[in-house]
């Protein structure tokens, strides 16, 4: 790795570390009850209602007060509860939802009480994979939380959570693969300067839709909230929880949501670069602006997800991994292999871009014509398959046939019983004999 | 100060917050006793009972999780290789192709074994 890049970090003084710290902290859970608010309300008024407007203006004191009211519940813990992990598991929850922010770029170098420092806490030369490991530690919330309660709901509800979020980690991680093969790093700042030209979600569009799909399995986000489907499941793995431990995960919810949708404006969004009609003004991705354009960035993923909610009904559980088992993970690895080939194709046997633009177009005209092919066998075996059952239907049914179970008496005829009824054929011939 | 350092900084405030707010619960609310109450939830019935350690669960979640591992390895050997690619050039994508090749047999295998149905 180059090392330089890193060279601005880790050299903070201490109160600067505790200072942004403090910042990212505050920011997460401000942010976390701005988006409970901002949900309620665009919910509302995508499902002709109004939202909650009493406290505070515009009712942005809502989330706020909710808080309270739950700090002022009654805390159960149920008698079947495992105690000891029912008490750490909305700790671990929290805890790695506020941490996979650390290497979150927020912007360029400013000046903070005259010490100039990056606008991000930390970064190394494996930050994404930080962020990955930290998320993987939040499963361990959820899967703890659903076994502690000793109730079935959770139970299950913890274990759906753990499975669907690994499953699309798969094709989340994947996706990853080709922004660092364009970067070159895994750090996030640099995959942001990286982007300076272009965005990665323009060039890598297909990791980019395949990004925003598994961040929305990844958070158990509606459509894809199958751990908490009501109808099914109650609450899902946080059914016992009450009080501030469900705030606990609710906080960390809504957390995880932010964070994945910084991550995907990190990774394919250009960070905190300004979009381009700003990008033409000078000083646009100088000095604090950029916050605000990062700010804008994550805004926009945010609304996505409430739109996404307000719009699309629940998957079902068997659909939803197929789903990701099935389309998303071998969709990410022939792009990745696709994106890869085309690279060393360009960069090592020099093909220019109209070279490899005829190379695309008869690998897609390959695929075409094998997906077409594919598709007619599937059609004929189908076909097969149904004059098969046909015939089945249709055939002639002869309880004695090759003397099976015993064999007929000379001249003796099946016996039609009134289950039989079925086949027109042995009746017409009971009928003749 | 090293670059890990904020991290643990980070950490530990997220984690003090956490466990005051756990803990606070206890003290802020009321307690009402109801024997009820401390029931399993299972919409109002009499919940079912459950033996120790959490009872059974489908066995399916525990091949997602095998699954999980393997595909898990396969990210693990390609983002070094994604980083590193312009150095290793065709190499490196002849040996990844290799690679993926052999895991895709494993997928094609688990695939038609209905490993990846959920039913």
């Amino acid at each position: 790795m180059t090392g330089s890049q890193f060279g601005v970090f880790g050299i903070d003084p201490w109160w600067l570390v505790l200072l942004k710290v403090l910042a990212i902290f505050v920011m997460l859970v401000l942010l976390t009850l701005f988006t409970i608010w901002w949900e309620r309300r665009v919910v509302s008024r995508m499902q002709n209602r109004i939202g909650p407007n009493r406290v505070g203006p515009f009712g942005l004191l809502q989330s706020l007060m909710d808080g309270f009211k739950l700090a002022l519940k009654e805390e159960i813990i149920p008698k079947a509860a495992h105690v000891g992990v029912y008490w750490i598991a909305p700790v671990i929850s929290a805890t790695a939802a506020f941490l996979a922010f650390a290497v979150i770029p927020f912007g360029p170098t400013v000046s903070i009480f005259g010490v100039e420092t990056p606008l991000q806490l930390t970064d190394f030369p494996v930050s994404v994979l930080y962020v990955l490991a930290i998320a993987s530690i939040g499963i361990y919330g959820i899967v703890l939380a659903g076994w502690s309660s000793g109730s079935t709901y959770p139970l299950l509800g913890g274990l759906r959570s753990s499975a669907q979020m690994i499953s699309y980690e798969i094709a989340m991680g994947m996706s990853f693969v080709a922004v660092f093969l364009y970067a070159g790093s895994m750090a996030t700042s640099e995959i942001v300067s990286a982007q300076e030209p272009i965005w990665f979600a323009v060039i890598l569009l297909p990791s980019f839709l395949i990004y925003v799909t598994s961040m929305v399995g990844e958070t158990n986000r509606a459509p894809f909230d199958l751990p908490e489907a009501e109808g099914e499941l109650v609450g899902g793995f946080h059914t016992e929880y009450s009080s501030l431990k469900f705030a606990m995960f609710f906080l960390a919810e809504y957390i995880n949501m932010v964070t994945v949708s910084a991550l995907a404006t990190t990774l394919f969004l250009g960070g905190w670069l300004a979009p381009w009609p700003l990008s033409l003004w000078e000083s646009a991705n100088t000095g604090w602006w950029p916050l605000l354009w990062w700010l804008a960035k994550v805004q926009i993923f945010i609304f996505i997800f409430i739109w996404l909610r307000a719009t699309l009904p629940r998957l079902r559980y068997d659909q939803f991994m197929k789903f990701g088992w099935k389309v998303l993970i071998p969709a990410s690895i022939i792009w990745i292999m696709i994106v890869a080939a085309a690279r060393v194709l360009r960069n090592d046997i020099d093909f220019s871009n109209r070279e490899l633009l005829i190379i695309g177009a008869v690998v897609i005209a390959v695929l075409l014509v094998g997906s077409w092919l594919a598709q007619v066998v599937i059609d004929r075996r189908d076909t097969a398959r149904k004059l098969a059952l046909a015939e089945f239907e249709n055939r002639t049914y002869d309880p004695i046939a090759g003397g099976f179970p015993v064999p007929p008496m000379p001249g003796q005829q099946a016996v039609l019983t009134s289950r039989r009824t079925a086949s027109p054929v042995v009746q017409q011939e009971a009928i003749d004999g | 100060m090293n670059v890990y350092t904020p991290i643990l900084v980070l950490g530990i405030l997220a984690f003090a917050f956490a466990v005051f707010s756990v803990a606070a619960a206890t003290f802020t609310g009321p307690k009402r006793y109801n024997r009820a109450k401390y029931d399993a939830y299972e919409c109002g019935i009499e919940p079912t009972p459950q033996p120790v350690g959490g009872g059974r669960f489908p066995v399916k979640y525990y091949l997602t999780a095998m699954l999980f591992i393997v595909f898990d390895i396969e990210i693990v050997f390609l983002y070094p290789w994604a980083v590193a690619f312009d150095r290793l050039a065709i190499f490196g994508l002849i040996e990844m192709l290799v690679f993926i090749i052999t895991v895709l047999v494993v997928y094609a295998y688990v695939w038609r074994r209905r490993g990846l149905e959920w039913d």
